[in-house]
C-alpha cells in the first residue's frame, strides 16, 4: 500500500498541536503490549525447566538452552518432526488445490453469463456466512464411511472444490481485467481453457499470491477439522500435536518446549510476512478476511 | 443481439468453470447441511443405524442446562468481545491515520500479531496467564495486583479468553485504516469550511463513510465469535466449572465425545439458524442507518 495522502485535521498556526505526540504515546505503549507476548514467547523457550518457573520471569535466560529446541525433535512422545512434516504436506496442497480450483471458478464467475449465474454467485456469497461446526458432521460421516479416518486426505480434499473466499476475491479481480486481452486471445486462436491459462493466470500473479497466502495460513492453523480425522499421533497435524503436549506425560507442563514449538510453528508464517507482507495488507483489506 | 447459440455455448463454458466449485458445493455444502438436518431428528452413533425420533433431541436440548450455558458463555464472550475489540480497532486506525511517525512501523506491530493465531497463541496465552510464573501476574504485580488464578478460577477464566482477544484486532485496524483512507478529502475540507470541528467532522462525515465496513466486520465478527474452539479445546476443556464451555465446544463433545451425531446435529442446525438470524437482522437494520455510497445498490 502506498502512502495514504494526509486526509486529517488541519494544521493549528499558532500553537503546537499535541495531539500527535498523544498519539504517538498511546501507540507506542500499545505496541509494546502487542509485542511482549511474543518476547515471553522467545525468553521462554531458551529457558531451563528450573528457570522458565522463576518468578518475576527473567528476561535474557541465563543460559540458552538451545537444547530445548533439539528436544522436540528426539523426543518420541513428542514426533514434533514428523507433525511439522504433516502439516506442511496438508498445508502446501490445499494451498495448491485453493489457487487452482479457485481461480478456475472464478474465471467462470467472472466472464461468462448465463441462466443461473447470478443465483450461483449467491450461493457462493451464502457459503461464506456458513458456519464450519453446522456442516462438520455429515462431513465427517461421508469421509469416515469413504475409509478416510484417520488420513490427511479429508483434510485436504475440499480445497480442490474452491473457496468460497478466495472465489469472491478472485473474481473481482478477473472482472477487472480488460475484454480486449481476450478478444485478441480468440483472434490468435486461444480456446476458453487456453484463455483461463495463459491469459488470464499470468496476469493474476499477486492476487493468487495473496489467495495462497491466506489459504497456507488456515490450513496451518486450522484445529477443528484436524481433530475430528486425525486419531493417531503419527498423523497428527502440528496444532493437535502442540495440543497434546500439553495433556501429556509430562510431570511439569513443559512450558519451555511448548513456547519452543509455539515458535517453530509460526515461523513459516514469520516468513510469508517477510517476503510479502504487501499480500498480507492487500488480502485483509480487499475481504475482511483475517 | 446474440445468437443462441452463442449464448447457449457461454452457458456451457460458464457451468463448465464453476463444476468444481458446484461439486463442492453439493458434496461439502448442500448435503452436509440436509443430512445434519436430518441426523437433528434421529439418535445416531455411527455403529447403529440413525433412528428417526421426531423433535426428541430438540425437547432434550431445551431441559438441558449444559446447552443453557453453552449459549450464556458464548454469547457473554461475544458481546464484550466484539464491541470492545472493533471500537479498539476503530480508534487505533484513526490514531494511526494521523500525521504521526514511525506509523508504517506501528501498523505492522499492531497487526501482525492478529495473523497468528491457534494453537500456538493460544498455548502462549495460557502461559501468558500462569498463575505462578507468568507475564501477565508480573506486570500487574508491578501496578500492585495480587496474583490472580486466571484459567484455573471460573470467574476469571473467561475474562483471560477477551483480554486474548485484543491481541486480534489489528486486522480490523488495517480494514478501518482502508476504509478511512477512501474518506475523500475534498468532504472534510468542506465540513471544516462549514466550521465543524475535528469530532464533528469524524462524526457527521467520516463515521457515515465507513459505516459499511463497520457493519462488515461487526457480522463477521459475530459469526466468528460464536465458533470459538481452539480456545476452549487447547486451555480450558471447557471449565473451569463449565465457565468456559462454549457452543461449539458443546458440539464437539456431544457429537465427537459421546457419540451422539444426532444431538449434536441439531445443535449445528440451531446454531446455522442463528448465524442466519444475526446476519439478516443487522443487514435490515443497517438498511436505516448504514449509509451507502451511490444509493441502495449494493
Amino acid at each position: 500500500m502506498s502512502q495514504p495522502a494526509y486526509a486529517g485535521q488541519p494544521k493549528k498556526k499558532t500553537k503546537l498541536d499535541i495531539a500527535p505526540i498523544i498519539g504517538f504515546i498511546i501507540l507506542l505503549a500499545v505496541t509494546i503490549a502487542m509485542i511482549l507476548p511474543f518476547g515471553f514467547m522467545i525468553s521462554t523457550s531458551l529457558k531451563t525447566t528450573k528457570e522458565m518457573l522463576v518468578f518475576p520471569p527473567t528476561v535474557i535466560p541465563e543460559q540458552f538452552a538451545w537444547g530445548n529446541f533439539k528436544e522436540l525433535f528426539i523426543n518420541d512422545e513428542i514426533k514434533f518432526g514428523r507433525q511439522y512434516g504433516n502439516s506442511l504436506i496438508v498445508s502446501i496442497a490445499t494451498v495448491i488445490g485453493t489457487v487452482l480450483s479457485s481461480s478456475f471458478v472464478a474465471f467462470g464467475f467472472a466472464r461468462y453469463r448465463a441462466k443461473g449465474s447470478q443465483l450461483m454467485f449467491m450461493l457462493v456469497l451464502g457459503t461464506l456466512m456458513l458456519p464450519y461446526p453446522a456442516i462438520m458432521i455429515p462431513q465427517f460421516l461421508l469421509f469416515t464411511k469413504l475409509g478416510l479416518h484417520d488420513s490427511l486426505l479429508p483434510l485436504i480434499l475440499p480445497a480442490f472444490f474452491g473457496s468460497a473466499y478466495m472465489i469472491f476475491l478472485l473474481r473481482q479481480f478477473f472482472s477487472n481485467l480488460p475484454n480486449e486481452i481476450y478478444d485478441a486471445g480468440r483472434i490468435d486462436g486461444c480456446r476458453e481453457i487456453g484463455l483461463y491459462w495463459k491469459l488470464t493466470l499470468p496476469l493474476a500473479g499477486p492476487v493468487l499470491a495473496t489467495v495462497a497466502i491466506f489459504s497456507f495460513i488456515w490450513s496451518w492453523n486450522d484445529l477443528l477439522a484436524p481433530v475430528l480425522y486425525l486419531d493417531s499421533q503419527e498423523n497428527f497435524t502440528l496444532p493437535i500435536g502442540m495440543a497434546a503436549m500439553l495433556s501429556s506425560k509430562f510431570r511439569i507442563a513443559p512450558w519451555n518446549l511448548m513456547m519452543a514449538a509455539s515458535l517453530l510453528s509460526v515461523l513459516p508464517i514469520v516468513a510469508l510476512f517477510a517476503v510479502a507482507q504487501k499480500r498480507f495488507v492487500e488480502g485483509i483489506v480487499l475481504t475482511g478476511i483475517k | 443481439m446474440r445468437s443462441t447459440k452463442e449464448s447457449r455455448r457461454e452457458g456451457r463454458n460458464f457451468y463448465f468453470f464453476i463444476s468444481p466449485w458446484l461439486i463442492g458445493f453439493v458434496l461439502f455444502a448442500l448435503f452436509p447441511v440436509m443430512a445434519s438436518l436430518y441426523y437433528s431428528f434421529t439418535e445416531y452413533d455411527i455403529i447403529h443405524a440413525p433412528k428417526f425420533i421426531g423433535a426428541g433431541n430438540y425437547q432434550e436440548l431445551f431441559q438441558d442446562e449444559q446447552f443453557w450455558n453453552s449459549i450464556k458463555v458464548t454469547l457473554k464472550y461475544t458481546f464484550i468481545s466484539v464491541p470492545l475489540t472493533l471500537l479498539l480497532s476503530l480508534f487505533f486506525a484513526i490514531l494511526i491515520n494521523q500525521k504521526i511517525p514511525f506509523r508504517g512501523f506501528f501498523r505492522t506491530a499492531m497487526y501482525f500479531p492478529s495473523m497468528i493465531s491457534g494453537v500456538s497463541m493460544a498455548l502462549l496465552w495460557f502461559w501468558v496467564f500462569n498463575p505462578q510464573a507468568g507475564l501477565f501476574n508480573y506486570v500487574l504485580s508491578i501496578f500492585g495486583v495480587e496474583p490472580i488464578a486466571w484459567f484455573l478460577d471460573e470467574n476469571y477464566a473467561i475474562w483471560a479468553l477477551i483480554i486474548m482477544s485484543f491481541w486480534g484486532m489489528g486486522a480490523g485496524m488495517l480494514i478501518f485504516l482502508a476504509g478511512l483512507q477512501g474518506v475523500p478529502s475534498s468532504l472534510l475540507e468542506a465540513a471544516k469550511l462549514d466550521g465543524a470541528g475535528r469530532l464533528r467532522s469524524f462524526w457527521n462525515v467520516t463515521l457515515p463513510l465507513i459505516s459499511p465496513v463497520f457493519l462488515f466486520q461487526l457480522i463477521m465478527g459475530l459469526i466468528e465469535s460464536f465458533q470459538v474452539f481452539t480456545q476452549a479445546y487447547t486451555i480450558t476443556q471447557g471449565g473451569p466449572n463449565y465457565s468456559t464451555w462454549f457452543y461449539v465446544y458443546n458440539i464437539y463433545v456431544n457429537a465427537f465425545k459421546n457419540f451422539r451425531y444426532g444431538y449434536a446435529s441439531a445443535m449445528s442446525w440451531i446454531l446455522l439458524i442463528a448465524v442466519m438470524i444475526i446476519t439478516y437482522a443487522i443487514m435490515k437494520l443497517s438498511n436505516r442507518y448504514v449509509y451507502y455510497e451511490g444509493g441502495s445498490e449494493r
